[in-house]
C-alpha cells in the first residue's frame, strides 16, 4: 500500500476553527450547475499550501459553511480555486457570489492523493461528474512532475456532453503525447460523437500496466465501488487504490462526529482513503 | 492460407476455447470494414451477424420520434457488437452507425445457429460466453438508468 499522505504541518499553524478572509477575484459557470469561484486573501497574504485531495470549509456569511475539495493548481500560492454545484442552501448562496465579495476559508483539512507516493508507476485517475474537480490538482501536481511517472491515463465520466467539467483544459491534456485522456457520457446528446457509456467501460481498454499502477477515484460511491472491482477485474491492487469518500462534514477537524463513516472520520481520517481501508463499508446500508 | 482464426483466438471472448472449436466459429468469419457514417445494421431488418471489433468506433442508436436518433452506446476496438442474431426473430432491435472508420471480423449468425446446433457442447460453450457479455451490459445499463452524476 502507498503511504497514506497526511495534512501538510504547515496547515495546522493556523487556527483550524477561525475563518480567513477572502475575497471572490473570479467567478464562472462551468456548466449550467457547476460553478468555480478563484479566491484570493483580504489580508494579501498567500494561501495555505495544500496538497491534492484536500479540502476547505467555506462560510458564506450569514447562510452557512460547508466543506469543498480544492480544485486548483497545488503550486499557485496567489489564488485559491473551489469548484462546486449549486444544490443545496449555502452553494446556492455561494453561486451568487460576485467579484469583490467575501467569504470566510478554513482549511486546508484532510488526507490526500497519493501523487508524490506513486512516482514510478503509471497513474491511472477516474472520475465520474464532478468529482473531476477534487482530482484536479493531482492532475496539475503529476503534469508539472511528469518524468517521474510512466503512463498517466485519465478516464473521465459525465451525465451528458453539456456536463463535462473543465472542458477546454480537457482538450489541452488530451493534446499531450504523453497523457492518455478517455471522455465518456451516459446519455448523448447534441452532436456529440465521443463515447457514450458508463466510464467503468473505460477500464478494461485504457493503456496502462496493471501491476504497476496507483488508481485514483472520485465520483459518486456507486461509481466508485464499481470503477474500484473493475480495476481489479483489470490486475490493479486493492492496496494501490484510492478513493475519496463525502460526508456531512462540520468541524472538519475530527472533533464533532458529523462525519462519522464506520470507525473512521471522514474528515479527519479522510477524504482520501485506500480502497482496501473502506471496501467494506461501502456496501454496508447502515452507515 | 492465412485465416482468421489466429485473430480470433487472441480475443479475450475465446479465451480458452478449445483448438477444435475455434475452427469451427473461423468457418463463419470473415473480415469487414466500414467507412464513418455507414450503418453496419439498421433497427428492424435481419440480424445475421454479430461483429468483433479490431479497429474503430460505433455508436449503437435508435430512433425517437421528435428526437432523432439517440445514441445510448459507443462501441470501441476489442468490443463485440450484436446478440439480435442469437434469438427469434432475429432483427437489430437498434441501428449501428460508424463513428470512426471499422475494421471488424464478422460472424455469420445463421452459420453459428447451424454449429451450435450440431455440437451442443460447442453451443454450451457460446452461449456461457454470450450470457457473460450479456449480464456486463446488462449491469451496466442498470448503472446507467441510477442516473448517478444527476442531482439526487
Amino acid at each position: 500500500m502507498l503511504t497514506p499522505a497526511v495534512q501538510p504541518p504547515a496547515a495546522r499553524l493556523y487556527d483550524p476553527m477561525l475563518p480567513s478572509l477572502h475575497r471572490v477575484e473570479y467567478a464562472r459557470w462551468d456548466t449550467d450547475d457547476t460553478f468555480s469561484l478563484e479566491l484570493a486573501r483580504v489580508d494579501g497574504a498567500t494561501i495555505p499550501p495544500f496538497e491534492p485531495g484536500q479540502f476547505n470549509m467555506l462560510y458564506v456569511y450569514g447562510v452557512g459553511e460547508i466543506p469543498i475539495s480544492i480544485s486548483g493548481d497545488p503550486a499557485r500560492r496567489d489564488l485559491l480555486v473551489h469548484t462546486t454545484r449549486a444544490v443545496g442552501t449555502v452553494t446556492r448562496a455561494m453561486s451568487t457570489l460576485k467579484v469583490g465579495d467575501s467569504l470566510g476559508v478554513r482549511g486546508p483539512f484532510g488526507t490526500t492523493w497519493p501523487v508524490d507516493a506513486a512516482r514510478g508507476r503509471d497513474v491511472v485517475i477516474v472520475a465520474g461528474g464532478i468529482g473531476l474537480a477534487p482530482l484536479r490538482p493531482a492532475m496539475y501536481r503529476i503534469l508539472a512532475h511528469r518524468e517521474h511517472y510512466n503512463r498517466v491515463v485519465l478516464l473521465y465520466g459525465a451525465r451528458t456532453p453539456g456536463d463535462v467539467l473543465y472542458r477546454k483544459e480537457l482538450e489541452q491534456w488530451r493534446a499531450h503525447f504523453d497523457l492518455d485522456v478517455f471522455v465518456t457520457v451516459d446519455r448523448a446528446t447534441g452532436s456529440w460523437r465521443g463515447s457514450v457509456g458508463l466510464v467503468t467501460s473505460l477500464i478494461g481498454r485504457a493503456p496502462f500496466d496493471p501491476l504497476n499502477t496507483a488508481a485514483m477515484v472520485c465520483g459518486p460511491e456507486v461509481m466508485m465501488r464499481f470503477t474500484a472491482a473493475e480495476l481489479e477485474k483489470r490486475g490493479v491492487k486493492g492496496d494501490l487504490i484510492y478513493v475519496s469518500m463525502e460526508r456531512n462534514m462540520k468541524c472538519a477537524i475530527g472533533l464533532c462526529g458529523h462525519c462519522q463513516y464506520g470507525p473512521f472520520f471522514i474528515c479527519k481520517d479522510g477524504p482520501v482513503f485506500p480502497y482496501r481501508r473502506v471496501q467494506h463499508l461501502l456496501s454496508k446500508w447502515e452507515i | 492460407m492465412h485465416t482468421l482464426e489466429p485473430i480470433l483466438a487472441k480475443h479475450p471472448f475465446f479465451e480458452g476455447l478449445d483448438k477444435r472449436y475455434l475452427e469451427l466459429l473461423t468457418g463463419c468469419a470473415s473480415n469487414v470494414a466500414f467507412k464513418p457514417d455507414t450503418l453496419v445494421f439498421r433497427e428492424g431488418e435481419d440480424a445475421k451477424q454479430f461483429f468483433i471489433l479490431r479497429e474503430g468506433a460505433i455508436a449503437i442508436e435508435i430512433f425517437v420520434p421528435g428526437q432523432g436518433n439517440v445514441t445510448i452506446q459507443t462501441v470501441e476496438e476489442g468490443d463485440i457488437v450484436g446478440w439480435s442474431w442469437l434469438f427469434p426473430p432475429y432483427r437489430w432491435m437498434f441501428s449501428g452507425r460508424v463513428l470512426q472508420p471499422v475494421r471488424a471480423i464478422a460472424l455469420d449468425g445463421e452459420c453459428l445457429r447451424k454449429k451450435c446446433e450440431e455440437d451442443h457442447s460447442l453451443g454450451y460453450e457460446f452461449f456461457k460466453r454470450f450470457s457473460h457479455l450479456l449480464v456486463e451490459r446488462l449491469q451496466a445499463t442498470r448503472l446507467q438508468l441510477l442516473d448517478l452524476y444527476s442531482i439526487h
